[in-house]
């Protein structure tokens, strides 16, 4: 019957679009800027001032405390933000 | 154990180590199954940026102002999360263009100018001198140190030493030669020294397990962990600022930002972090890994500076231990021999992985970029007619490893005392920060200029010299010192140290500022006064859209050439064999052999010609090459723009395409659903009237059969002629009750039946259904009984329909009833907002599958070949169509041998849009 040569149509073979490997990508970039930025904010003048007092937490000083704590946060932000772009 | 010669020997034993750990990844990588392809190896080798600086100097500043060591490391933790764009960028660009350097990249970018090529070149050489120094000084100071042992006593306190008795000269010697062996025994098309990363990676790991365990010793040998140290420390009235570091000094924080910025342009622009982190990257996706990785590495290696500056300053209380050699200082004073000797071992590694990276890729610049296209353009030289040019190439670089380690131990010698380490290492990193702007602006700027660029570099290098070098120079008395105090020529504007009036900030900062200012300001400016030729705006495409740009690059050429011209010319430079495979590879890949068949010298061949020859003589010296042996006609800026455009609009075309395909995706995908639905009515359709024309058949069969009997034979006998006569009137009346039904049901289903509503009494429509049949239930002797509850509400129904559904179930009680034993029981009730009817019949009864089946349009219950029901088979299917349309119910229950009892309800409440609903 005529009805049933329809079923041909629309056979194209075309790859669906890569819409969500370039938006994860563009997502994972403009994560690491922020976190870049974020960075610049936690090691500088504001934010800095705050904890160069003289005081001792779990016996190191509270700036050295900071800064090394902070580092280590935004190391592993920024082990977050690329695993998590790989991984899906 | 510290004795001289165990030290030289183990030192020696390390260095070996290294050697046979390149030369095994060398092999490796010559047979295809590289060892340097993973992501760890190349995280480890970026590690490359900590050097003697970070060995012993980071200590000796932390010992002096607490917390100035941490933005070096810092910056380059920030600018890492910037790496997933820029660095990628770089990547991507170098790997289509074959770039082999930094002076490259940059002489690339601005059309392929030589001239910038070399600049950058110079500046790279001169700026990273102090930088080689510094490293010579540290391993020489702790060599010296160590041959004082059970004492320690300062360098600086033991004079002045004769040239050949230095150890620096010698162990520059050493390290010149080292790296010689190291990255110039063969000339690598690409540029790649896959045995000196694996070599860096190792001795990564090695000075951060130095570092460690002297930290570890310090922290928890000598004190009692780190609460300990910086208790004690905070209880010395001269080392308790050191807990809130940035007080005091105005412009500590200006500093800071300032150290943190410089790092983030150091990490990409000092020329062994480029080599590595660019030139040498196996796979983008490593860079992944990289990002955390080696941060991760840079925060574990100064975990324990601060603990060991506090623990120095307190061990040392007299001053008279300089802070940069504490590492090595406090194992020696406990008599800690064996630390001390791996805190050596570990600072040797820091610096020969320094001295070796750095020269390696300073001399692949100053062979590419300075000498060869000096050379080339020499006519005396005759370049153009020599054969083998890799044995040239090859001394060019030796010779440029030893001049630069040479120079270095001369800075050192001039200059090298008048700093701490640190402070010389950050005069290097402003050097290299002026390629910044050139670079930044080169992959997101599309109308920087050569000359711009140009303007820029001389600009800030001149001030970079005025503002670092010169006042290095004069603190060793080699200018007069008051240069310093009041300026050139008593010009007191341009104090080095505090140029237009400039006060308050620290030498670094300073030099930044202003060299920064010189350095974008040139660039900008110079760029937007002119615009670029032809061939930069080539190039600038090209660097700017690599992201956009996958694998398919405009060939901008014109010209003629013949191919065994553009074969000469590679085997001069890569040697006849890489020259044959190349060109091999080439015909491959577009799927034909060579040289069996021919290829054709087109722009395609030529382009690749150029990138395989800048891969061993650098972009601009290659396109002299390719020039001279092809005969090419300039393309005018026009043309270039309109081959730009077109692109461009292909580009924007196939983005077009791309969406419209998608959409005709989702069209076809629709229409396919569509389609499939059709084919299952078409099925249906096909089904139902091959079921009709077979029940039309069967009747219009006996009809023809018994009047052709009828017509044959005249004479028969009356009594039979009746009975022929009775069959055909019954078939005649049964074929049009069937294709009364049939019209009836085509009806209903599409919605253009006749309905015509009113309020009725269910009883008396009963009661004249039950009067019509009456006859009937006579002649075959059936009981009939009514059961009425009384006072039932009306419905709302169509009179005719609801007699028709009446006369339906009735006569099929009447069908399979027994002639003369049937009963019939008809009860009216009243269920809930509905009026319910029963027709129970005891005959046969109705099994559960046919119970199922018999509601279907030409279904009957029974066997359909010996045991057909009369009828038609539409029945039961046109009642329940005319029942649920007034919004009732019809089902039916029952069980085998005991009777049928069907049941319809009509609500009393019927839908307010059946009211007088006509045809429509």
């Amino acid at each position: 019957m005529a009805l049933r040569s329809l079923s041909r149509v629309g056979e194209t073979g075309l790859p669906p679009p890569e819409r969500s490997t370039m938006d994860t990508r563009q997502t994972k970039a403009q994560r690491l800027v922020a976190l870049c930025l974020l960075g610049f904010l936690l090691f500088n003048y504001p934010v800095l001032a705050l904890f160069n007092q003289g005081v001792l937490v779990l016996g190191v000083p509270l700036i050295y405390a900071y800064i090394f704590a902070a580092w280590a946060v935004l190391i592993t932000l920024l082990a977050l933000v690329v695993r998590r772009g790989n991984g899906a | 154990m510290l004795q001289g010669y165990v030290v030289v020997l183990v030192s020696l034993a390390y260095l070996g180590l290294l050697f046979a750990i390149a030369y095994y990844a060398d092999q490796r990588a010559d047979q295809g199954r590289s060892v340097i392809a993973s992501p760890y190896i190349y995280s480890l080798s970026l590690a490359v940026y900590a050097t003697a600086w970070t060995f012993y100097g980071s200590v000796g500043r932390a010992a002096s102002d607490g917390v100035g060591f941490l933005p070096i490391y810092i910056g380059p933790t920030l600018m890492i999360a910037l790496w997933w764009i820029v660095v990628r960028k770089l990547i991507r660009i170098s790997k289509a263009n074959r770039i082999t350097s930094l002076a490259d990249f940059i002489a690339s970018r601005y059309g392929k100018s030589a001239l910038l090529g070399g600049v950058v070149t110079l500046i790279a050489v001169i700026g990273i001198l102090p930088y080689i120094s510094l490293q010579l000084k540290a391993v020489s100071n702790s060599f010296t140190i160590v041959m004082q042992y059970p004492e320690i006593v300062m360098p600086a306190q033991l004079g002045a030493v004769p040239l050949l008795q230095d150890t620096a000269l010698w162990l520059a010697l050493m390290l010149a030669l080292f790296t010689i062996l190291f990255g110039t025994r063969h000339l690598d098309a690409a540029e790649h020294h896959e045995g000196m990363v694996a070599a860096i990676a190792f001795e990564s790991l090695v000075k951060l397990v130095a570092f460690l365990a002297v930290g570890v010793f310090v922290t928890f040998g000598i004190y009692h962990g780190f609460g300990d140290v910086f208790a004690r420390a905070s209880a010395d009235p001269k080392l308790a600022p050191m807990l809130t570091p940035l007080d005091g000094v105005a412009g500590s924080y200006a500093s800071w930002v300032w150290l943190t910025i410089l790092s983030m342009l150091a990490i990409m622009f000092l020329p062994r972090q480029f080599q590595v982190t660019v030139i040498e990257n196996k796979d983008e996706k490593h860079l992944a890994t990289a990002i955390w990785l080696f941060p991760l590495y840079m925060l574990a290696i100064n975990v324990f500076v601060l603990p060991i500056a506090f623990g120095g300053r307190m061990h040392f209380p007299l001053g008279n231990v300089d802070g940069d050699t504490f590492v090595l200082a406090l194992p020696m004073a406990e008599h800690q021999e064996v630390i001390a000797l791996l805190v050596f071992l570990g600072g040797l590694s820091a610096a020969t992985g320094m001295v070796i990276v750095e020269t390696i890729a300073l001399s692949t610049m100053v062979c590419n970029d300075l000498v060869m296209p000096v050379l080339l353009r020499l006519k005396a030289f005759r370049l153009a007619e020599r054969t083998d040019l890799t044995r040239l190439l090859l001394g060019i670089r030796r010779g440029a490893i030893v001049l630069i380690v040479l120079l270095g131990y001369l800075y050192f010698r001039l200059a090298g005392e008048a700093y701490a380490l640190v402070s010389i290492g950050l005069i290097s990193f402003a050097a290299v920060a002026q390629f910044a702007p050139a670079v930044f602006g080169g992959i997101f700027w599309k109308n920087a200029t050569r000359s711009g660029a140009l303007a820029g570099l001389l600009a800030g290098f001149a001030v970079w010299a005025y503002t670092l070098l010169i006042p290095a120079l004069a603190r060793s008395d080699w200018l007069p010192a008051s240069l310093l105090s009041e300026g050139p020529f008593g010009i007191a504007l341009l104090k080095p140290l505090a140029l237009f009036g400039l006060k308050g900030l620290d030498q670094i900062t300073h030099a930044m500022i202003w060299s920064m200012v010189a350095n974008v300001g040139a660039y900008v400016a110079v760029s937007l006064a002119g615009s670029p030729s032809a061939e930069e705006h080539r190039q600038a495409s090209l660097f700017v859209d690599a992201f956009r740009r996958e694998g398919a690059s405009a060939r901008f050429w014109r010209g003629t050439a013949s191919v065994s011209e553009l074969h000469h010319v590679l085997a001069r430079f890569l040697g006849a064999a890489a020259a044959h495979q190349a060109l091999s590879e080439y015909a491959r890949a577009r799927g034909r052999r060579w040289p069996e068949e021919g290829l054709d010298p087109d722009a395609d061949l030529v382009h690749y010609v150029e990138v395989q020859l800048a891969g061993a003589i650098g972009a601009s010296s290659a396109r002299v090459m390719v020039a001279s042996a092809v005969k090419e006609e300039a393309l005018t800026l026009d043309e270039v723009r309109q081959i730009l455009d077109e692109a461009s609009h292909v580009v924007v075309h196939s983005h077009q395409l791309e969406q419209k395909s998608r959409e005709l995706e989702a069209a076809t995908a629709e229409l396919r659903n569509a389609n499939a639905r059709l084919q299952e009515l078409d099925r249906m359709k096909d089904d139902f009237i091959s079921t009709i024309t077979h029940e039309l058949r069967t009747p219009l069969t006996s009809i023809r059969a018994f009047s052709e009997i009828l017509l044959s034979q005249p004479n028969a006998d009356p009594a039979q002629r009746l009975k022929f006569v009775t069959i055909i009137a019954k078939e005649t009346e049964r074929l049009s009750r069937l294709i009364n039904q049939v019209l009836d049901l085509a009806k209903i289903d599409s919605g253009r039946a006749e309905w015509h509503v009113s309020r009725l009494d269910v009883e008396e429509i009963v009661a004249d259904a039950l009067a019509g049949m009456g006859q009937l239930f006579k002649d075959k002797g059936i009981v009939v009984e009514t059961h009425v509850e009384s006072r039932l509400p009306r419905v709302k129904a169509d009179v005719d329909r609801l007699i028709q559904v009446l006369l339906n179930l009735l006569s099929n009680a009447v069908k399979f009833c027994e002639a003369g034993k049937g009963r019939i029981d008809v009860t009216l009730s009243r269920a809930g907002a509905a009026v319910r009817v029963d027709i129970r019949d005891n005959g046969p009864g109705i099994s559960p599958e046919d119970q199922a089946v018999i509601f279907e349009k030409f279904r009957q219950a029974g066997d359909a070949l010996t045991n057909k029901p009369a009828g038609t088979g539409l029945g039961l299917h046109i009642s329940r169509q005319i029942i649920e349309h007034f919004g009732g119910r019809l089902w039916v229950e029952s069980r085998r041998g005991e009777g049928a009892c069907f049941s319809f309800t009509l609500p009393v409440e019927a839908r307010a849009e059946d009211e007088v609903r006509v045809a429509g």
